[in-house]
């Protein structure tokens, strides 16, 4: 029988500082790893030929139009089958990655892509190549756009999180769902959960916009 | 074992996946309409000069965008009961999506509300509008067409956000598909058709918002 919502929360807080290190090094390692899949074929869909830039353009567009949670289940269930053995964990990361990258790739696309034409011929004019031009004249702009749609999509990754508890990743949401099953203290612990989640994101978003306003062109 | 593809499990199944389709949009459309209504009321509260309402409503949009919509459903449908709020689980799940579209909404409204030339608010003051007449004939007006394109793909996004309700066994498409997958181990079947009908069903929702931008769109 439960004893009151703070007894039970320092009784169970090892459990959730546990949940909360695996959702952070479930969004960290997705995170890094759907960014450089997505730098990959963002560049592709830019400056890729039409073959190329065919198939990245269907990767992005398919991933895009799954939901995250279908996407968890299709990996956790379907890689076993082709016998490609992963743990709920690395399914987990590698879903939430996959979705990353494809969100990536789209906005470094449209970041490369809405750098005025003009910076590029500029930069033909004085005598740069293309990875010259594109180190020095396009990657630093578009940088500056892409950040806070990137922020947004890590974000967005710390929330999926929450849908890798289903495949059995003991993060945050797995975690109070644990302690509820003891307690029934289903309103406090969802509640908390709830604080914890805004707490990282918050915060997230917040570092982002400070970036963003230190990198900004005045 | 050999595993080989065996698609006549899903034909049979077909009528139970498009039921769940039929949910998943019954469920995304009354909560878009239901959360572009607190949208529209949320964004104009953001820009208000009272700062009791900008407070409550910067408050509500962070507070709602920062936490996982998988949490916000838990706590409406196992946690509101102990509140002595009882929801079934569609009405529920409608609910929490509602909230958390509106969220969303508020914020596409927001950047377009401060969009709007002033002149135009001005030019209703001039012909005597009250402010409400203002903001019910000449802003909304404006604030949605000019908006339609950022607010499809909010739509969009939460079509595919239904999905989550199959957590608390709404039997919408996810969960039809999951339970294919368990009855009949047809596992690649199972969840590639789930791909594939959502795919489908974004680019045909994406097809049709755009037709709607276009017919909306301002004329330049």
């Amino acid at each position: 029988m439960s004893t009151g919502f703070f007894n039970e929360l320092w009784l169970s807080k090892m459990m959730i500082f546990r949940g909360i290190y695996m959702c952070l090094f479930v969004s960290i390692t997705a995170i890094i790893i759907g960014t450089i899949i997505g730098i990959f074929i963002g560049l592709t869909l830019t400056y890729g030929n039409i073959f190329a830039r065919f198939f990245a353009r269907l990767y992005v567009d398919v991933i895009r139009g799954i939901p995250v949670l279908v996407l968890i289940l299709t990996i956790y269930f379907v890689l076993p089958v082709v016998k490609i053995e992963l743990s709920a964990l690395e399914a987990g990361i590698a879903s939430l990655a996959i979705f990353a990258s494809a969100q990536v790739a789209e906005m470094l696309r449209g970041g490369l892509q809405n750098v005025p034409i003009g910076q590029i011929e500029g930069a033909k004019a004085v005598g740069l190549g293309f990875f010259q031009t594109f180190i020095y004249v396009s990657l630093p702009q578009a940088l500056r756009q892409v950040l806070p749609t990137w922020v947004n999509t890590a974000v967005e990754i710390v929330k999926g999180t929450t849908l890798v508890s289903l495949i059995g990743i003991v993060e945050i949401t797995l975690v109070m769902q644990q302690i509820i099953g003891r307690n029934f203290l289903t309103m406090q612990f969802y509640a908390l959960a709830g604080l914890i989640y805004f707490v990282i994101c918050f915060s997230i978003e917040r570092t982002g916009k400070f970036v963003e306003k230190k990198v900004a062109i005045k | 074992m050999d595993y080989y593809i065996d698609y006549s499990v899903v034909w049979r199944s077909m009528s139970s996946l498009f039921y769940g389709l039929g949910i998943d949009i019954y469920m995304t459309l009354a909560s878009v309409a239901l959360g572009s209504l607190i949208g529209l009321v949320v964004a104009f509260a953001l820009v208000s000069e009272r700062k009791f309402f900008r407070v409550l409503s910067s408050t509500y949009v962070a507070i709602i965008r920062n936490v996982p919509l998988l949490i916000i459903v838990l706590f409406i449908y196992f946690g509101l009961p102990d509140a002595g709020f009882v929801f079934s689980e569609i009405p529920s799940f409608i609910f929490a999506l509602t909230v958390y579209a509106g969220a969303y909404v508020a914020e596409v409204f927001r950047g377009g509300i401060l969009a709007i030339p002033k002149g135009v608010g001005e030019a209703g003051m001039a012909i005597g509008m009250s402010n409400l007449q203002i903001i019910v004939f000449i802003k909304i007006p404006i604030l949605v067409r000019s908006t339609m394109p950022a607010l499809s793909n909010t739509y969009i996004s939460l079509f595919k956000d239904a999905s989550v309700a199959a957590i608390i066994s709404v039997p919408e498409l996810t969960f039809q598909v999951r339970k294919l997958n368990l009855e009949t181990f047809r596992t690649i079947e199972a969840w590639s058709t789930a791909s594939v009908f959502y795919v489908v069903a974004c680019f045909i929702i994406a097809f049709l918002l755009r037709r709607v931008e276009r017919r909306v769109a301002i004329p330049k």
